[in-house]
């Protein structure tokens, strides 16, 4: 079995993101940048599974510009064994990037295909639906189980309700949930060995896919911002406070 | 124009945030319809249909829609949409599963998670865990398009009268199977839609100290909330985690308990009318959204909490 795993360089979760001034984005120069979150949570599963048995090989995939290319190298360091990066810049839409990974699939032909439920940076959740859409595969999304059986995969889903358990047939789409697994660290010589694996480099233009945005993103402001609060001294001023000044309770 | 909405249900009752996105969705256009796909949801499209702002309902009824397969669903909602300039639906697990998979076969770039309709082609949407605002401008011929509920008011919920109409289905998905649903059963209010949500964080140290969190919330009517580091640790389960991959939960009152305030949890609560924090570490950074802060031991405060509501005469519920 081959599994595809796409990874997204984000800005670091633990970055206190700035908007920009001139309203046309967030800043991103000099700040600390990361593979998206439950990506890695993508990537760890892959090795896992690999790990046990059930699959041969593990490719990892970004999309964007020169430096996504970390992402890829991480993936690579923790266990995947090769790597692809379509190049591109500028903002690509999740329709965009669901329409490179369809070309990826049809030349790679994975069994599987994991992501991350979600990019940190633009929230959109959408991707693995999407792109499970244009391939007409089943879609397992919010995953924080999963079991790989002869020919499907069972997969534990986290849902408002509380979880959901669907099987789906193979070839199929996973978005991982954070909850799925443990990431691992890569280890120094991991690292090392990770720049000797193969790294292909494709053209987004190559592929023969519009990247051009459709939604025009018009301004990027900041949330506005609530009022400071005080601190109270007990309990029974909190309290007090709650009923008599909030009216709250 | 026209706008179709996408309804949540569980086959019995429409869920209760359908009626906020009933709001946003009439916001867009007036001409406002309802699909609702269930097994045998007579019940669940009769109770839409008596939403003032609904135009009219369309109802597929079959037994493979019963468990909501975004697979069984897609076909649908693309048979119906062509009459339509918008497909909207809440931005929660159901919506956040099913619209891309519609989107990507329209070939629409969707707008996910709007909280606010600027116009019927713009809107607002946070990005970065609500650290921005975007205003973005679809211009897709067909909009797909997400609604966060807790940002738009529930539509009022009687009063109307439109019209039903019933359409057959497509054939049922091969791709997957449903299994099972672990769903977990509370007389408390939805975390959603509660009034007053009481959280804990990873400072509660073990799960059976929830109790220190269900007895106030008992007492307050409150619904229970976590940090993802709760959840993570066990001492709760998912359904209750606020943040920017859980819940986002807009109460009147939010009180969070050993709750240091990772961005990520901020993302779920800032937007809270009053934030009460609990915490022993006073540089906290929930205390810098909090409009009451104690800087104290939750292993202290929670008991006298509860014993100073008890004092009080009265509790709104």
């Amino acid at each position: 079995m081959k599994i595809l795993v796409a990874v997204k360089r984000v800005i670091d979760y633990n970055v206190q993101v700035r908007v920009k001034e001139d309203g046309t984005g967030v800043v991103t120069d000099n700040v600390k940048m990361s593979t998206n979150p439950p990506d890695d949570n993508a990537i760890e599963e892959a090795v896992k599974i690999k790990e046990s048995g059930k699959a041969k090989e593990i490719v990892a995939v970004t999309i964007g510009e020169d430096k996504a290319q970390e992402t890829v190298r991480k993936a690579l360091a923790v266990g995947a064994d090769r790597g692809i990066h379509v190049k591109v810049s500028g903002i690509v839409e999740p329709l965009a990037v669901s329409k490179i990974l369809q070309k990826i699939v049809d030349k790679e032909k994975p069994d599987l295909i994991f992501m991350g439920k979600q990019a940190i940076d633009d929230d959109c959740n959408q991707t693995g639906q999407m792109l499970a859409a244009l391939l007409n595969y089943p879609q397992a999304t919010f995953a924080s189980k999963i079991e790989v059986k002869d020919k499907s995969l069972e997969v534990t889903r986290e849902v408002d309700e509380g979880l959901e358990t669907i099987e789906v047939n193979i070839p199929a789409i996973v978005t991982c949930d954070l909850r799925l697994n443990e990431p691992r660290y890569a280890s120094l010589p991991n690292i090392m060995k990770a720049k000797k694996k193969p790294l292909e480099q494709i053209n987004a233009a190559d592929l023969g896919v519009d990247t051009k945005p459709r939604i025009e993103q018009i301004k990027v402001e900041e949330p506005p911002k609530r009022k400071a609060g005080i601190k109270v001294s007990s309990v029974a001023e909190l309290v007090q406070k709650l009923k008599n000044e909030a009216k709250v309770i | 124009m026209s706008v179709l909405l996408i309804a949540e249900h569980n086959n019995k009752e429409v869920k209760p945030f359908t009626q906020n996105a009933i709001t946003a969705a009439s916001q867009i256009d007036q001409d406002l319809h309802v699909l609702v796909i269930g097994k045998n949801v007579d019940a669940v499209s009769k109770s839409i249909s008596e939403v003032p702002n609904v135009k009219k309902v369309i109802q597929v009824d079959n037994e493979i829609y019963e468990n909501f397969l975004a697979e069984n669903y897609t076909p649908v909602i693309i048979k119906q949409s062509e009459n339509y300039s918008h497909i909207v639906c809440s931005a929660n697990t159901f919506g956040k599963n099913l619209m891309p998979r519609v989107a990507a076969l329209l070939d629409t770039s969707q707008v996910s998670d709007i909280i606010k309709v600027i116009s019927a082609d713009t809107f607002l949407r946070p990005i970065y865990a609500g650290n921005a605002f975007a205003t973005v401008k679809s211009n897709d011929k067909k909009k797909c398009i997400t609604i966060r509920p807790t940002s738009f008011d529930p539509a009022p919920s009687t009063g109307g009268s439109a019209e039903i109409i019933k359409v057959d289905g497509s054939e049922a998905t091969t791709l997957t199977k449903f299994i099972k649903r672990e769903e977990v059963k509370s007389d408390r209010p939805e975390l959603g839609t509660a009034r007053i949500v009481i959280s804990g964080g990873r400072g509660m140290q073990s799960g059976e100290n929830f109790k220190l969190i269900t007895s106030i919330a008992d007492k307050l009517n409150a619904a229970i909330g976590a940090s993802r580091a709760a959840v993570d640790a066990g001492y709760i389960t998912n359904d209750h985690q606020v943040g920017q991959t859980g819940k986002v939960v807009v109460p009147d009152l939010y009180i969070a308990v050993g709750i240091s305030g990772a961005i990520q949890h901020l993302a779920g609560m800032k937007e809270s009318k009053v934030i009460v924090a609990i915490n022993k570490d006073g540089e906290a950074p929930i205390f810098s959204v909090a409009d009451y802060g104690l800087e104290a031991d939750l292993f202290e405060a929670l008991p006298q909490f509860l014993e100073e509501l008890n004092k009080l005469n009265t509790i709104q519920k």
